[in-house]
């Protein structure tokens, strides 16, 4: 081998070794932070900031373009959009962090004591999840929330939630397995600890950080959905503002007033893109092996 | 397990007539319906009878094609049906042509020198692009193509079939192959360009590179060959996402493909058809996953020894 090859060969695999180090998380990671905290004292707090009643109606500033008073302009009905941008974000965080809260509270205790035990259980149920992975999950929800009438908030959380189970319990259970291999955990069992403690002590911190940043991109994924769910008039009644109905709306007077369009789509694609920076930045920060969806 | 698959499909979507509040009766008499004639249709439709029963014939009209005929229009669901879904067909071919057109060139410009600026800038605007919803970027595409443009998108009577008149046609397309393709594109980069970054580590790699064979020879003949089993997993994924999710896209440009129907469907209470497209949605996805799932098989054997 040349010189020149040997070169070239060293530089390849130079190139291969990963870093030793952990990725810092970086100002972007805190500023989305920063902002997704925002939306969330923004939901919560609506009631009490001083913002125009998102449904109040003045008939003297139809569709204007954005001002100092109102900051986003106003709607065909004189509606202050930037208050109902404000507390659609209400609509949007509940499905997205409710529907979660059900996937998780379901699919992960399961996925984690599934794959610590092993066995027939652990057989069982993952054949069971794999065949609801097959169902297109977005056709289930289309369907059952057309017939499941009249349509509410819990409604659609239920629905969404129960329809991610499924895909929770996949990640859950890989990112167990690869702990539950380890020495550390041997050596747990070794020393006689109980499983409620090798669960809860040892298991759960180590999947904490998948857990968390798949957390954060399924409330992302979920608040699309909501999204789509608005323009199929699948998603919480006229006049309540969220994202999705706003956007669409939206679209009957787009030539005359853009902005009805403009910022709802912002917000919700700024917040989506935050949360979905965050989950990507913490499962790099923490190495963690990619687990496929 | 596709079998098992199906027959949960199938029940599923019986069930949902099921889920209707109150009675069947009501929504195809009106409220308005006596007492009388309810308890004749309820006889006629068959709802008297056990609920496996009632399971058995469906399901046996259905494998004979027969999917019922709609309360509300009066046409057979299956051929509405069969009108509605060479349309998604057509769609999906055109997105998946234009999207793999771009995304392996540029992914493999990518994966050459990976944290390139030109790798970056990919990187980071594929990522934003993964965060928008592709509801937002059909406002967007509406919003200052098709205004600025003069791109027609008026009504689904205004629809002309490929083979009627094949300009107008993939004119009317044009915006929805764009919006799909934006979010097939986003993937299809994304998957290839770690892959490939992966592949051009492999020791066969720098074995190819030593032995002086061009770089355009390594990136197709030795590098993408076996990355293009991961491209293949990610697309049988996403055509079959783009089936069961491509109502948004129809909806919001009036194409009249099955997602069309079945949102038109849903505001008219037409529940039969909706029941009809989810069942061949449902079944359709289910297919195309098995047949990708078949297809890496062939390609990649190494995969079915695991």
């Amino acid at each position: 081998m040349s010189n020149f090859s040997q070169m070239f060969v060293e530089e390849e695999l130079a190139r291969v070794e990963k870093p030793e180090k952990r990725e810092p998380l970086g100002l972007l990671f805190w500023l989305c932070v920063g902002w997704i905290g925002l939306n969330i004292i923004g939901a919560i707090l609506a009631n009490f900031l001083p913002l125009i009643d998102p449904l109040y109606q003045n008939y003297n500033t139809l569709n204007a373009g954005p001002s100092l008073h109102h900051l986003f302009g106003t709607d065909d009905l004189g509606r202050d959009i930037f208050s109902r941008v404000v507390y659609g974000s209400r609509i949007s965080l509940s499905a997205g962090a409710g529907a979660m809260l059900i996937g998780f509270g379901f699919g992960a205790p399961l996925g984690m004591l599934a794959a610590y035990r092993r066995g027939r259980f652990d057989s069982i149920l993952t054949n069971v999840m794999y065949v609801f992975l097959a169902f297109p999950a977005i056709i289930a929800t289309i369907a059952i929330l057309s017939f499941w009438t009249p349509r509410s908030l819990l409604k659609i959380i239920i629905v969404i939630g129960v329809a991610s189970i499924p895909l929770v319990y996949r990640v859950i259970r890989t990112a167990t397995l690869n702990v539950a291999t380890k020495d550390y955990i041997i050596a747990a069992k070794v020393q006689g600890a109980t499983d409620r403690r090798i669960l809860l002590r040892e298991l759960l911190p180590n999947i904490a950080p998948i857990g968390i940043s798949f957390l954060l991109i399924g409330v992302a994924t979920v608040i699309a959905l909501e999204g789509s769910l608005a323009f199929l008039g699948l998603s919480v009644l006229p006049p309540t503002p969220s994202w999705g109905n706003m956007i669409n709306e939206s679209r009957t007077i787009l030539q005359q007033n853009p902005w009805l369009a403009i910022f709802p789509s912002l917000a919700m694609c700024l917040f989506l893109l935050c949360l979905n920076f965050i989950g990507d930045r913490l499962r790099h920060h923490f190495d963690v092996t990619e687990v496929k969806l | 397990m596709l079998i098992g698959i199906v027959f949960i499909i199938s029940v599923g979507s019986f069930y949902l007539i099921h889920l209707l509040p109150g009675n069947i009766t009501t929504v195809i008499e009106g409220p308005g319906a006596s007492p009388a004639n309810q308890v004749k249709l309820f006889k006629l439709l068959g709802l008297n009878r056990p609920i496996y029963e009632q399971y058995f014939t469906w399901i046996g009209n259905v494998v004979h094609g027969n999917l019922g005929v709609s309360f509300i229009s009066q046409t057979s669901v299956a051929s509405t049906i069969r009108a509605a879904l060479p349309i998604d067909l057509e769609m999906i071919l055109l997105s998946q042509i234009v999207s793999f057109a771009l995304a392996i060139p540029l992914a493999m410009r990518a994966a050459r020198k990976p944290d390139s600026w030109l790798d970056r800038i990919f990187s980071a605007g594929s990522f934003t692009m993964l965060s928008v919803p592709n509801f937002i970027v059909i406002v967007i595409l509406v919003l200052f193509v098709s205004v600025k443009l003069g791109i027609a998108h008026t009504g689904p009577s205004s629809y002309v079939p490929f083979n009627q008149d094949w300009i107008v046609n993939l004119e009317s397309m044009a915006l929805p192959t764009i919006a799909l393709a934006m979010g097939s594109f986003v993937v299809y980069f994304r998957v290839l360009r770690s892959d490939l970054i992966a592949t051009l580590q492999e020791e066969f790699i720098t074995m190819a590179r030593s032995k002086g064979i061009s770089q355009r020879r390594i990136m197709w003949r030795h590098a993408f060959r076996p990355s293009s089993v991961a491209l293949l997993g990610a697309a049988g994924v996403n055509i079959g996402s783009l089936l069961a999710g491509g109502f948004i896209v129809q909806y919001l440009l009036n194409i009249p493909g099955l997602g069309y129907t079945l949102i038109a469907a849903i505001n008219t209470s037409d529940y039969l058809l909706v029941q009809g497209i989810v069942l061949v949605v449902s079944v359709g996805v289910v297919l195309i996953n098995f047949i990708f799932d078949f297809v890496i098989n062939i390609v990649d054997p190494r995969i079915s020894r695991e």
